[in-house]
């Protein structure tokens, strides 16, 4: 049977095997440790792959594409070709937009806008509450219904503070195997918060978002999750008191999973002594030894994924005084080398640790059955080829995005994104949009 | 080269005592017929206010004044949400006409920092305030006070010399940079409030730190009463504004546990009868007033050795 292109990558490692011919064609891997059959294929496309690693196209839980409303720092185009360029086959849009993806219409939308682009795949995030209002739940089934099919829920930016209406939310998704993705951040504990609380803050006088804020609803949540025998998903975790107690969750054998940001995987709360708002971000960067219980929860899985947290803003919001600037940073280019950086060269992760942690886990938790398959043949070849070997001096400018707060401008980090393929076909090729 | 005051911490010891000591000479000027000298003549100070505070723009504007400034004063009250754009385009519009210092009042924590590293203005920052952050010509001119009774006539001036700081210290940019100054020029800090009003990581602060007003009186050589807005009351740090007079206020019982030489200061504007009652203001005790004479002088020694010669002499380098 003749078939449209094959991609035949020459000499690339998968995960942390031996190097090997990887044959991508018809959407598919079409085999390995083969080379492509003659006259099988209209077009046989060379790739080489040495020193390449080839990973399961990676999956991001947490990424803010801003559309509808604020396509002045980003839209779902442009936040998909930088998802493809870091690596991404598939995102997760958060609900935080203008208007709020709390309808059905809404988060179509989004997923519309997605395909149209076709960047990477875009499953949106429903909103948990109206408006993100944290008074009644939005129409949850209704959205999971939708074309969207939306199985992750997220008031993110805020948190489900309400303890019945978590409990309700927690209980509700059930019927549609939903998740409830927490944005935990006790609200009376952190208002006007500015940065981590400590010492730091204390002495910049910038007003203070305590590890406790967080610890709370994450404890009150995981015990109610035990309670309704519902999944619970735990987005950002900064601190090492959180690990800890999803970590105890996890010996309890309940369904709660958790995330960690490459931002606090890697900076501290140190940055903010610049006052350049280029470092604030919610939850707030933490101190060295929270980034370490991070890094040592996610290299024995008690963190279960790492989930960027892309957070674009337009160059106004973050060229003022610390406190009048948005909070967040972008994410979905650099994640990818951060972990690299953080967890693969400091030896707490192999290639397959990253595999599961950025890719595997993030699908299965978002129920996205397309994603996060190991790469065999015959499975949907969503597949990212990365140079661990290579190096780059992070400037913003080249961004995909149309945002440039990036918090690692002119830093050198290590590795860089060759290709990416979304169901065989290249989003990336010489680590430029195809 | 970029010279600016943004925090007391940018003053050594050495820069700290040459403050003290130009104010000193400074203030020998009030007594002349004629208050003016013709340092900075030809050079232009700013005065932006973002925050009302009639006090320090005055001493401000007198100080630089009296060194011949050109002074303007620029006030700039916006809603909170237009603030960050109206100071970069601010110090924009300053940077367009010339101003060779800036001395900035801002509700928010390190904008004198970022206007100074911005690259918006190439002029002096001094920092008049920002948000719960700093005040450091605050200090200087408390520790000029305190330098003036407890300092200038003994060998080591303020060294060892015990400083009570009371009141919301956590809210307070006065006694964050009283902490570091009066810690650089070798006094003993004891910063007494409420737990609810002692920021988290206090203990990494050169500083001791106590909840008990009446164990700390005795041994005070001078006792620095922070304002407490009532306000403060609704966010639950403190039960009654009642409580913490009797608590932590400064009454005529607590005074007369004081040594004799021991000196009662404010950085104003007091509240009477909240942290401070009128019989202790209005004492002998009192150096309030003082204070406010002092900040002038010590408002034209820090303008004066910023701007005054082609190398300014103290402060941040960049």
């Amino acid at each position: 049977m003749t078939s449209t292109t094959a991609y035949w990558v020459r000499g690339v490692r998968i995960l942390d095997g031996d190097p090997t011919d990887l044959v991508i064609a018809n959407g598919a891997v079409w085999g390995i440790g083969v080379r492509p059959e003659e006259g099988a294929h209209q077009e046989v496309v060379e790739v080489d792959g040495t020193g390449l690693v080839a990973l399961p196209g990676l999956v991001d839980l947490h990424t803010h594409l801003r559309e509808p409303g604020r396509e002045d720092a980003e839209t779902v185009d442009s936040g998909t070709r930088a998802a493809a360029l870091g690596g991404f086959t598939a995102v997760f849009a958060m609900a935080n937009t203008e208007p709020v993806a709390d309808t059905a219409g809404v988060v179509e939308q989004v997923w519309r806008l997605g395909r149209e682009a076709g960047h990477c795949d875009v499953y949106p995030v429903g909103a948990v509450t109206v408006g993100l209002g944290g008074e009644r739940l939005a129409e949850l089934g209704a959205m999971a219904d939708s074309a969207a099919g939306v199985r992750v829920f997220s008031d993110d930016g805020k948190c489900v503070s309400d303890a019945v209406l978590m409990r309700r939310a927690l209980e509700y998704v059930k019927a549609f195997d939903g998740v409830i993705a927490q944005h935990a951040q006790e609200p009376r504990l952190t208002e006007g918060a500015q940065m981590n609380e400590g010492e730091l803050s204390g002495r910049l006088g910038l007003a203070g978002w305590p590890a406790v804020a967080e610890e709370a609803i994450i404890a009150r949540d995981c015990l109610l999750a035990a309670h309704v025998g519902s999944r619970l998903h735990v987005c950002h975790v900064s601190t090492a008191g959180s690990v800890e107690i999803v970590r105890w969750a996890k010996s309890k054998g309940w369904a709660v999973t958790a995330e960690a940001c490459p931002h606090h995987l890697l900076l501290t709360d140190e940055l903010a002594a610049t006052y350049d708002p280029i470092y604030k971000v919610n939850p707030p960067l933490r101190s060295q030894s929270d980034v370490e219980a991070l890094r040592a929860g996610l290299a024995d899985g008690t963190i279960d994924i790492v989930a960027t947290d892309h957070a674009p803003h337009p160059h106004e919001d973050k060229d003022c005084e610390w406190a009048a600037a948005a909070f967040g940073m972008l994410g979905l280019e650099t994640a990818l080398s951060i972990v690299q950086h953080t967890m693969v060269d400091a030896g707490l992760l192999d290639w397959a640790g990253v595999a599961e942690r950025m890719s595997y886990a993030p699908a299965r938790i978002g129920r996205a059955t397309d994603h996060g398959q190991p790469i065999q043949v015959g499975a949907a070849a969503n597949i990212v080829l990365y140079d661990p070997a290579a190096t780059r001096n992070v400037d913003p400018t080249e961004s995909a995005s149309l945002s440039r707060n990036t918090p690692y401008r002119g830093m050198e980090l290590p590795g860089r994104v060759v290709a990416t393929f979304l169901r065989g076909r290249p989003t990336v090729l010489d680590g430029k949009l195809a | 080269m970029k010279r600016h005051l943004l925090s007391a911490a940018d003053l050594s010891r050495d820069d700290a005592e040459l403050v003290l000591t130009t104010a000193d000479e400074m203030r020998s000027l009030a007594d002349r017929p004629i208050k003016k000298l013709p340092a900075l003549r030809g050079r232009t100070v700013v005065n932006l206010f973002f925050e009302d505070s009639t006090r320090t723009r005055i001493s401000f504007e007198a100080a630089a004044k009296r060194l011949s400034a050109d002074v303007i004063n620029f006030s700039a009250k916006g809603s909170s949400l237009s603030k960050g754009e109206s100071l970069k385009d601010t110090a924009l519009t300053l940077e367009a006409m010339g101003a060779d210092a800036v001395v900035v009042r801002h509700g928010s924590s390190g904008a004198p920092h970022l206007l100074a590293h911005s690259g918006w203005v190439r002029s002096s920052v001094v920092n008049a305030g920002d948000g719960t952050h700093e005040h450091p010509t605050q200090a200087l001119l408390d520790a000029f006070t305190m330098w003036k009774h407890l300092g200038e006539s003994r060998p080591g001036g303020l060294e060892g010399r015990k400083v009570a700081i009371v009141g919301d210290v956590l809210h307070s940019r006065v006694a964050r940079s009283n902490a570091l100054l009066l810690r650089t020029l070798g006094a003993e800090v004891t910063l007494v409030a409420p737990p609810t009003l002692l920021p988290v990581g206090i203990e990494g602060w050169p500083v001791e730190t106590s909840y008990d007003l009446d164990s700390v009186l005795p041994k005070a050589d001078a006792v620095m009463m922070l304002r407490v807005q009532r306000e403060r009351m609704h966010g639950g740090f403190f039960p009654t504004a009642r409580e913490y007079s009797r608590r932590y206020g400064l009454d005529g019982k607590r005074m007369a546990m004081l040594q004799d030489h021991t000196i009662v200061m404010h950085p104003g504007p007091m509240v009477r009868g909240m942290e401070i009652t009128a019989d202790v203001a209005d004492s002998d005790r009192s150096v309030i007033v003082e204070q406010v004479t002092n900040g002038v002088a010590v408002r034209m020694a820090v303008l004066y050795l910023l701007l005054g010669g082609s190398e300014p002499s103290i402060g941040e380098t960049e």
